[in-house]
């Protein structure tokens, strides 16, 4: 069966940290980086890359269009 | 522009899934993190983008957290003043009737000093779509009572909470407008979760749809939050959205156009 790999791209000035795609996330992908941007918001990055489906959950929920999302089969 | 990656690998232009809407500019928004207003913006350019309005949409922006609406959606915009978006939007539609013309209100504009302009557009059948942001207080200035905010919640001005006895009771202007002969479409949705996300998209698109149809006043509500106003995190305030405002002005479609609902009855097949 034919796996699904997703890989996102955090557009690092525009987020604002709200959390909300990492709730969202159902694989866990996306953690808040402890640095911060600067705008002084901790990011959201993703911290296990592989985890991701590129299901686009996260760039759905996100309130500022924060994510890209690229998605393949392997 | 600064970035952070996933698997470098799959970043390719033949493989993207998803990417903001070139119609969203790209200034940064001015509002607080996680903020309902944000996402609906988001889904309303990616709309208008989708269904190539670009050129015909015409937007009439309130006063009240969203009031820079203007810079954030790259189309043809004009501001009115507090609360009268509908009353503007209505000479727009009116003089430019090929044009597809909006309103975007929160509560403060459309339920508190915009009643009457909402009530009278609605009841008049204007050929317009009015989204309304609920999220249950006056953002802008602070947090203070909304005609919207639920009894017993706590806001600026009412620090003990909302005592119904003095303050009145809150204000359920969906349900209040799907009554009027004059409203085609009449919805309410929320935008705090993927699922909701992809609903409230689905209904504006509808209602987007139903507007060219030019049958009259749809109107979309969307349950927000208010991380700010209520004093809360992002994901603690749609946890307490879902508890507290869900039970007081559930989503769903409160009024669909009788030939659709006709033939989904038909059909079997339930939107």
């Amino acid at each position: 069966m034919a796996k699904i790999k997703g890989s996102i791209v955090v557009n690092i000035d525009r987020c604002k940290g709200c959390e909300v795609c990492m709730v969202s996330c159902p694989t866990g992908t996306i953690a808040m980086a402890k640095e911060v941007n600067s705008r002084g918001y901790n990011y959201a990055y993703p911290a296990f890359p592989d985890l991701c489906i590129g299901c686009a959950s996260c760039a759905i929920v996100c309130p500022d269009g924060v994510i890209t999302v690229y998605k393949t089969k392997i | 522009m600064k970035e952070v990656t996933g698997i470098k690998e799959i970043i390719k232009p033949e493989n993207l899934a998803y990417r903001k809407s070139n119609i969203l500019t790209d200034e940064i928004m001015h509002y607080c993190p996680g903020c309902g207003h944000s996402t609906t913006h988001r889904i309303l350019a990616e709309l208008i983008e989708e269904e190539g309005l670009q050129q015909d949409a015409i937007g009439v922006s309130p006063v009240g957290c969203s009031v820079f609406l203007y810079n954030y959606i790259d189309i043809d915009w004009q501001e009115a003043a507090h609360g009268r978006a509908p009353a503007v939007a209505t000479a727009i539609k009116r003089l430019l009737p090929d044009k597809f013309v909006f309103t975007y209100q929160g509560d403060g504009d459309l339920a508190a000093i915009g009643t009457a302009e909402t009530i009278h557009a609605c009841n008049r059948g204007e050929n317009i779509l009015i989204i309304f942001i609920n999220n249950g207080i006056y953002g802008m200035t602070g947090g203070q009572m909304a005609p919207t905010t639920l009894p017993g919640m706590k806001s600026s001005t009412s620090p003990f909470g909302r005592d119904v006895r003095s303050m009145g009771n809150p204000i359920k202007m969906t349900d209040l407008v799907a009554t009027l002969p004059g409203t085609y479409y009449v919805t309410r949705q929320s935008v705090h979760t993927p699922a909701n996300v992809k609903k409230t998209k689905k209904a504006l698109r509808k209602a987007i749809q139903y507007q060219k149809l030019n049958k009259g006043t749809c109107f979309v509500e969307v349950v927000s939050n208010c991380p700010s106003g209520w004093k809360m995190t992002p994901t603690k305030a749609n946890a307490w959205m879902e508890e507290n405002m869900f039970p007081f002005y559930p989503l769903g479609d409160m009024k669909t156009p009788v030939e659709v609902s006709d033939q989904q009855s038909k059909t079997g097949k339930n939107d």
